[in-house]
Formats: C-alpha cells, structure tokens, sequence
C-alpha cells in the first residue's frame, strides 16, 4: 500500500518535472480562447446589456401591465416575451459572430500583433481553432447561458409582480415549461446557430485572413456578385437565399413548429435525426472545414500589413 | 553546437530578390550582429529563420526546419521584431498570464522581477505605455523565457539613448550567457559594438563581409592622420577616409594590405576601426551611388 502510494507520488513528481517541456495540447488553446475574449469584450458584454435592456422594458412592462390587462399576459401563450428576449439575444449573437469573424484574422494583421502572437509557441491551427470557436462554440453557450438567467428572472419579476397584486403565480409557472424551454433553445443554438451557419463563420475569418484591407467588402462583394450573376442569368435567387438561411439560422428539418411558433415553443417536435441526416448540413461542414484550413495555411504566411 | 545554419537561402518577393543565396552559420553562444541598409533583406532573413515566411535553400535552426515547425521551434526560440508589436489593448498582467499560459519555458517570476524594476503598472494596458516602457515589457517577457536563441529585430527602433543603453545592459547581464545565442538586426551599428561576438554586413540579398569582433579588432584599425603624413598614409592604401574637425581620419585592412599597428603608429594616432565606418566604407558609396534605384524590398 505504502509503496504503491510512493510509486504514485512519485510519477506524479516525475511527470511534473517533464510538464513544462511536455505541455498539453489543449493549453495554449485555452489561453488563446481567453485572449480572445480580454481582447473582444463586447462578446460578453453586448449580451449582458442586451439582457439587461430587455429586464428592464419587461420589468416596466410588468409593472404598467398591473393597472390595465394583468401582465399584459396572452394566457394562450405566457411565454411571448420570454422568446421575444430570447429572439433579441440571438439576434445579438449573430451580429457579434460576423463581426468578430470580420476582424479577428484581419486586426493582428493591421496592428503588427501578429508578430508577438507568432512569438510564441502557438501553432496557426491552435490560433485559428480559438478564433473560429468564438462564433461556434463560446458565443452559443454565453448566449444560452444569458437568455437561461434573464428568463429565470424575467420569471421571478412576473411572479413578484402578480404577488404584490395580489394575484395567483400558479397559472404562470404551471402554463411555462421552463426547463423544456431551455434544452429546446440549447437545441436551436447548437443546430440552427452553430452548424448551419458554420460556413458562413468560416468564410468571414477566411476573408479576414487573407483581406489585406476592407474585410467586410471582400466578405460581402463575392456573395453579391454571385448572386446576381445568378439573379440575371436564371432570374432564380437560390444563392442569395441559401446565404440568408445560413446567417439567420433558418435551417430545415430542425424541428416542426407552427408558422408563428418560436423555436423554443414547448409544442415544438424537434427531429435531430432529420437534420444531421440532410446533405445540407454535411456540406456546409465541410465547406467550413476548407476554408478553416485555407484560414490556417493563410496565417502561416502572412505577416503584418 | 551549431544554431544556425543556412545554405543558399533563397527568397523573392515577385521579381524582387531579397534573399540571394545566403550561406550562413551560427555557433552556439555568439551574439552576431546583422547589418544592413535599409532593404538589404536583414528581416527577411530573420523572417525565415523564425519560420515567419517561406524559402528556398537549406536552413536549420535548433535542429528544426523553421518554417514546417515552428510552434515547436519557439519554445526554444524567441523574438523582438520592433518596439510596436505588444498588441494595444493588453493589460500587462494579461500579457504575462498569456506567455506563462502558453510558453512552457517561462518563468513569471523573473518577469515581474524585471518589471519591479521599472515602472510600469500591472493593470496598464500596453497602450497607456510611452514607447520605452513598452520595450522594457517586451524585454521582460522575453528575458524570462529559458530560450536558447533570441533574435532581434531592431528592437531599439525609435527609443531615446537612455532606454536604448538600458535594453542592450539588461540583455548583456541579465540574460545572455554562453548558452544562448542572441541575433540583433540593427542600424544603430555603433551603440552594439561592444556587445558583440560577431558581426555580419547584408546587402542587397547577399553576405558581403563577416568575421568575428576578436578578428574585426585585430585587422581594422583606423589613423587620425597627421597632416604631414597625409601623402605618405594615403600610399598605405587605406580603404576608407573621412575628414574629422578637419583632419584626415584613415581606415585600413591591416590584413589586406599586410600592414601592422607599428607601421600605422608613426603616421597618427590608432584606433580600433568602428563597425560603422568599415560599414560606410564596405557599402556606403554604393548606396549613395544608387540611392535612387530602389532595390531589394524586403518588407
């Protein structure tokens, strides 16, 4: 016993003394992902106050609604204004995805920082894989996690409210599937919000790795003069409608919900199976795939500009 | 042990040559001077030595082909490009929670030991730094990693003599030591002199003069001529002269000529040749020649 717990210590020593030169992959891919974010603030910040605003209009909301209809609830649908707030946070998160995506290969650049990053032993794939997990992997759960607390509060402003005027919180809290709303808006973000649009994301670091200034025109112009070279030679607008599915997340066979259903309605039927087993979704993964490597080999040979 | 060692380094930039044919080889421990006029292709090559940029010819930095490794090559590596690469918006303590995050050879401690030292703030961001202060950050962050080479890139690009006379102390007696090699790209040839082991002139792509300091000491040697031995020094063959308050200043290749210093003696007085001068005289009247003609960009 006494020597195996020796023999333990002692490996442990062992291998704390070839940690340094022997550090964990994933390390510097921690530290980048966190860079990111002392660089881009507003990544958590634009949500937060995005919350915020929509806590307060809900709470003055809630507040006037005392006096004339109670709540200004529909008892049809209590959970109006949660998916509204919800709406406006998603929303935030595809603005805040573009633009990241926008400058995050392309501000390195214009500032020479490019050359302390390179100073150190961070590979060009752990720097892209930081970037591209921004809009893939951070902002979905930051988002998530957000419009989870607001709603929960947004909930307990309801019920305090109705408390104090004297009315019943057991209609609200029975009629909202709060938990249900939860994993169906964890849904929507993984698959509408992340991989459907993932080519997108992945398009705009290209660009911004490459551009050597004006990401965003060489961004958008490709996609425009695509889709009218489409619009006058088959006055079809297919390209331009497949872009603008992908950015706002309209992607099919998420799930069925009625046409004026919120994707986080609880009568929502989702069908993963359906979506993961559509070819849409493969290639645009693998779209995305290709343009992260292009993204990864274009960061090894630029320099600053 | 060899540090670093090219062979026929090549590189062009569309029709502009910046690298042409570069032999090169650096012992472990030295500290090597690279100087040039501007464009001669000095960051270029430092740029392909920290696997930075693409190359053609044979080149080997701590064993490792710089430009397919190197992640793994600056572990052991580091560099200072110019004073203006500290990304603005980090906080100092985030700078060092960043390297110490990501580099395995870096001691935090020794870093903050260095900046005790200075006055720069933990929660400064790099943009409320002045010029110098960003300097001394970058030096401290570099000095605290256990690197066995370091390469320089201008590092003193528009510091005031003070900070300049500062970085080039700290690294002498704080970091270098026979361990190490330290490569320093620089136009400040004069301020450097007497840190170096050896030094290396680049023109136009190509090596055209490179020895040791102990050799540059022994075989240039400048003469602050006499006025009556100004005939009789010019005979000598000198390879450069300037006129100093008004009297003849004489450098000569002791080697080139098969002179010695008791010969040179009796015509004024000797001084060791400065770096800047053999600079001059190796490059100078060319560049003024052609200053016209652009060449060699090298970015």
């Amino acid at each position: 016993m006494n020597t195996q717990t020796d023999a333990v210590s002692q490996s442990a020593l062992d291998s704390q003394r070839i940690a340094p030169a022997a550090m964990s992959e994933t390390r510097p891919l921690y530290w980048s992902v966190r860079r990111e974010l002392w660089e881009n603030r507003s990544i958590y910040i634009a949500p937060l106050a995005v919350a915020a605003s929509a806590l307060f209009a809900f709470s003055i909301s809630s507040i006037v609604g005392i006096w004339e209809k109670p709540l200004r609830l529909n008892p049809e649908q209590p959970q109006a204004p949660y998916e509204m707030a919800a709406g406006l946070l998603m929303l935030t998160g595809i603005v805040l995805s573009v633009f990241y995506c926008l400058d995050a290969l392309y501000g390195e650049r214009r500032d020479r920082s490019i050359l302390f990053w390179k100073s150190l032993p961070v590979s060009d794939v752990t720097a892209v894989l930081a970037k591209a997990s921004i809009p893939l992997v951070v902002l979905p759960l930051l988002i998530f996690a957000i419009t989870v607390a607001m709603q929960w509060i947004m909930l307990l402003v309801s019920s305090a409210v109705l408390m104090v005027s004297g009315q019943s919180v057991a209609t609200l809290w029975t009629r909202l599937s709060f938990f249900q709303m939860s994993m169906l808006l964890l849904y929507h973000l993984v698959t509408a919000h992340t991989l459907w649009p993932a080519p997108i994301y992945c398009w705009l670091l290209l660009v911004s790795g490459w551009a050597r200034r004006a990401p965003f025109l060489w961004a958008v112009l490709p996609l425009l003069a695509i889709g009218g070279v489409e619009k006058i030679a088959f006055q079809t607008s297919h390209f331009a409608a497949m872009v603008g599915s992908r950015i706002i997340g309209n992607a099919p066979a998420v799930g069925f919900t009625g046409p004026d259903m919120f994707p986080t309605d609880p009568m929502t039927h989702i069908t993963p199976g359906l979506f993961l087993s559509g070819p849409g979704l493969w290639i645009g993964l693998a779209i995305a795939a290709a343009f992260l490597s292009a993204a990864v080999r274009l960061r090894r040979s630029q320099g600053p500009i | 042990m060899t540090c670093i060692e090219a062979r026929g380094l090549r590189k062009a930039f569309g029709t502009t040559i910046a690298l042409d044919g570069i032999d090169l080889r650096v012992e472990e421990g030295r500290i090597l001077g690279l100087i040039g006029p501007n464009g001669a292709g000095k960051t270029t090559a430092l740029n392909a030595i920290l696997g930075l940029t693409p190359y053609q010819g044979e080149l080997n930095v701590l064993g490792r082909d710089p430009w397919t490794e190197r992640d793994q090559l600056m572990r052991d590596a580091c560099f200072i490009a110019d004073v203006a690469v500290l990304p603005r918006w980090i906080r100092v303590s985030q700078a060092l929670d960043y390297v110490a995050g990501v580099h395995p050879r870096f001691d935090p401690a020794k870093a903050e030991g260095f900046l005790a030292k200075t006055t720069i703030k933990r929660a400064s961001r790099v943009r409320e730094l002045s010029k110098g202060m960003v300097t001394q950050l970058h030096l401290a962050l570099v000095m605290a990693i256990d690197a066995r080479l370091l390469v320089l890139d201008e590092p003193t690009l528009g510091l005031d003599i003070l900070y300049r006379k500062q970085f080039y102390d700290s690294l002498l007696n704080d970091y270098f030591d026979h361990n190490r090699t330290i490569v320093v790209a620089t136009h400040q040839v004069e301020e450097i002199q007497h840190v170096l082991t050896d030094v290396m002139f680049i023109d136009r792509g190509r090596i055209v003069f490179s020895c040791s300091m102990e050799e540059f000491e022994s075989r240039y040697l400048e003469v602050m001529v006499n006025a009556e031995h100004v005939a009789a020094a010019r005979a000598q063959k000198p390879i450069h002269e300037r006129q100093v308050l008004g009297r003849s200043m004489l450098l000569f290749d002791l080697k080139l000529n098969h002179l010695d210093r008791q010969q040179l003696a009796t015509l004024g007085e000797v001084h060791t040749a400065s770096i800047a001068d053999l600079f001059v005289a190796t490059l100078g009247d060319r560049s003024a020649n052609q200053a016209c003609q652009p060449q060699g960009a090298a970015r």
